[in-house]
């Protein structure tokens, strides 16, 4: 029997299999490559760039909780042109498309990023980032209100003709009128979700584990708002969504494909098992051909209900 | 670094609360360089996902050994381990201790279960100096007749007395370093923060070098995550540095410690 058909299209760009890696979990490529074949992934999402370098936050930046972590790192990195130089020379050495986290504290920023960026060839897609939870200025504040989201990414879209992939906070209380709103804007496809925004106290000093106060959950315990999430985007929106959410294995990945998820992420189970994506990869090939499938098409959005 | 199924060939107790984990590790057991770490993924760690570090405190072609102290979820669920069973370890990371300066005396300097850390590097320098061994009590000084061994003259403090000089370790340097004549000492360290900050001034301000080992929580332990930064000094500042990855070891004048 030949292999299924696993390959995913996000506007011009195309992944040899639906599977990429969660901005922010995977650094810029180096840092796991002596670990993880970085070509045999769908594509590589690189952690989050803004125009100019940027510092981040204070530590403690992240904490263990139950089935999960918290994290405020608060989105240092080397800038457009820090990113370029030092990172896409070894991004060129893959055949995998290169999607870039895009984010700025203001609304001209994610114009500018882009502006900066965008005369890059090895730059496939950019994911944009309107929903950190851990950035005072813009971050989730351009995620949850849907009038400032939709101006982001008309922004985005006047300046590139690359595929754009907002990604979606998921403290809203509608999630499809964001999937509809992203749609009309001219996004190619959706990135649902980021972290969950989320808080712990150590009880003995009463001071929050986290320097920002509060952070982002992620990992395991967010799986099934995560599922939700983009099975309620799937009924709104005809746009590709990659799903990510706490998927730890292949049964996670099925999960999501199945509530309407065209790609997905791995993200916290890269700390853990860097060999994760490598793994789902492999296992959902094994899961189409096992159940018949001929195209992992086939499987998107067929959970019954 | 490599991702390794290390089998566990031998767990047992080594001295008080103290526990010492051998492991068959033939792909990272060759690479590891002194002071460099290993992350293991705890089995049986119920809600607790996160890996867990530990510095390396002996090493060959065919194992790794580590030294730990069961102080949190991760290590007290690690007391559960037994022979044969499969750990996923990562390794070896971090970017070790470097090498001797030419016509310095070594000095090793360890708090509490700090020596597993310095155990290769003890090993590895050809130049045998002093060893100061610091701990609350005589049960936290550790492989003192192992480092006598290797050639090390080991002096001991404990907090409360029972074992060599009262006081701490920093107590017990600070006039040892007057008494020397030797023009240049290298300090090689590894302990809780406060100590490698007290270390770390008392070399500055004698002009000598010291390599300290320092502990940050982690998340990803390879550099991508950002969680186990510290500040590093710039000429115009300070920028942040990767424990992790850029680390664990730094030069005690780099490092910018929170007041």
């Amino acid at each position: 029997m030949s292999n299924p058909n696993v390959e995913i299209n996000i506007g011009s760009m195309s992944m040899k299999n639906p599977v990429t890696v969660a901005s922010g979990t995977f650094g810029y490529g180096p840092e796991y490559a002596e670990l993880v074949d970085i070509g045999k992934l769908g594509a590589i999402t690189v952690k989050g760039i803004s125009p100019e370098e940027h510092i981040g936050n204070a530590t403690p930046r992240t904490y263990e909780t139950s089935n999960g972590m918290l994290n405020a790192i608060g989105l240092p990195g080397p800038g457009a042109k820090g990113f370029i130089e030092k990172y896409i020379p070894f991004l060129k050495n893959y055949d995998t498309p290169v999607i870039v986290n895009i984010w700025g504290k203001t609304h001209e920023d994610y114009g500018r990023v882009v502006e900066l960026l965008d005369d890059e060839d090895n730059i496939h897609a950019y994911e944009i980032n309107l929903s950190c939870p851990n950035i005072k200025e813009g971050g989730s504040a351009f995620g949850t209100d849907i009038s400032t989201f939709s101006k982001v990414i008309k922004l985005v879209r006047s300046k590139t003709k690359k595929p754009i992939i907002p990604k979606l906070a998921p403290n809203v209380s509608d999630i499809g009128s964001f999937a509809k709103a992203a749609e009309d804007a001219g996004s190619d496809a959706l990135a649902i979700m980021n972290s969950y925004p989320a808080m712990a106290i150590n009880i003995k000093t009463k001071l929050p584990t986290l320097a920002n106060i509060s952070g982002g959950l992620s990992g395991p315990a967010i799986k099934p708002i995560a599922v939700k999430l983009v099975w309620d985007a799937y009924k709104s929106t005809s746009l590709p969504i990659i799903g990510m959410g706490g998927i730890f294995n292949t049964n996670d990945a099925i999960e999501f494909f199945l509530a309407g998820a065209s790609a997905i992420a791995i993200g916290t189970a890269n700390f853990i098992d860097p060999s994760t994506a490598e793994k789902v990869i492999n296992g959902i090939n094994h899961y189409l051909i096992k159940n018949g499938y001929t195209c992992i098409n086939e499987l998107i959005g067929q959970a019954q209900t | 670094m490599i991702q390794e199924e290390a089998i566990i060939i031998k767990h047992e107790n080594f001295q008080g609360d103290y526990r010492i984990l051998h492991m068959n590790a033939p792909k990272i057991g060759p690479l590891v360089t002194p002071g460099q770490f290993i992350h293991l993924k705890v089995p049986k760690l119920n809600d607790r996902i996160l890996r867990r570090p530990f510095s390396v405190y002996k090493a060959d072609n065919n194992t790794v050994t580590l030294l730990y102290k069961p102080v949190g979820r991760g290590t007290e669920s690690m007391i559960t381990l037994n022979k044969n069973d499969v750990v996923d370890i990562i390794g070896p990371l971090g970017n070790g201790y470097p090498e001797a300066q030419p016509d310095t005396l070594p000095v090793l300097v360890a708090g509490g279960y700090g020596n597993a850390a310095l155990y290769l590097k003890a090993k590895e320098l050809k130049n045998k100096g002093v060893a100061f061994f610091g701990g609350q009590t005589a049960e936290d000084i550790l492989c003192v007749k192992e480092f006598e061994e290797l050639g090390w003259d080991v002096r001991c403090t404990t907090n409360d007395g029972s074992l060599g000089a009262k006081g701490l370790v920093t107590d017990a340097i600070k006039p040892w370093i007057k008494e020397q004549n030797i023009s240049s000492l290298e300090f090689f360290v590894c302990g809780p923060g406060p100590m490698l900050h007290a270390i770390g001034n008392l070399a500055t301000e004698n002009n000598f070098t010291a390599w300290l080992s320092l502990d940050e929580n982690m998340v990803c332990g390879v550099g991508a995550c950002l969680t186990c930064v510290i500040k590093i000094k710039e000429a115009d500042g300070w920028k942040w540095a990767r424990c992790c990855k850029d680390g664990p070891i730094f030069e005690s004048r780099e490092v910018l410690w929170n007041e």
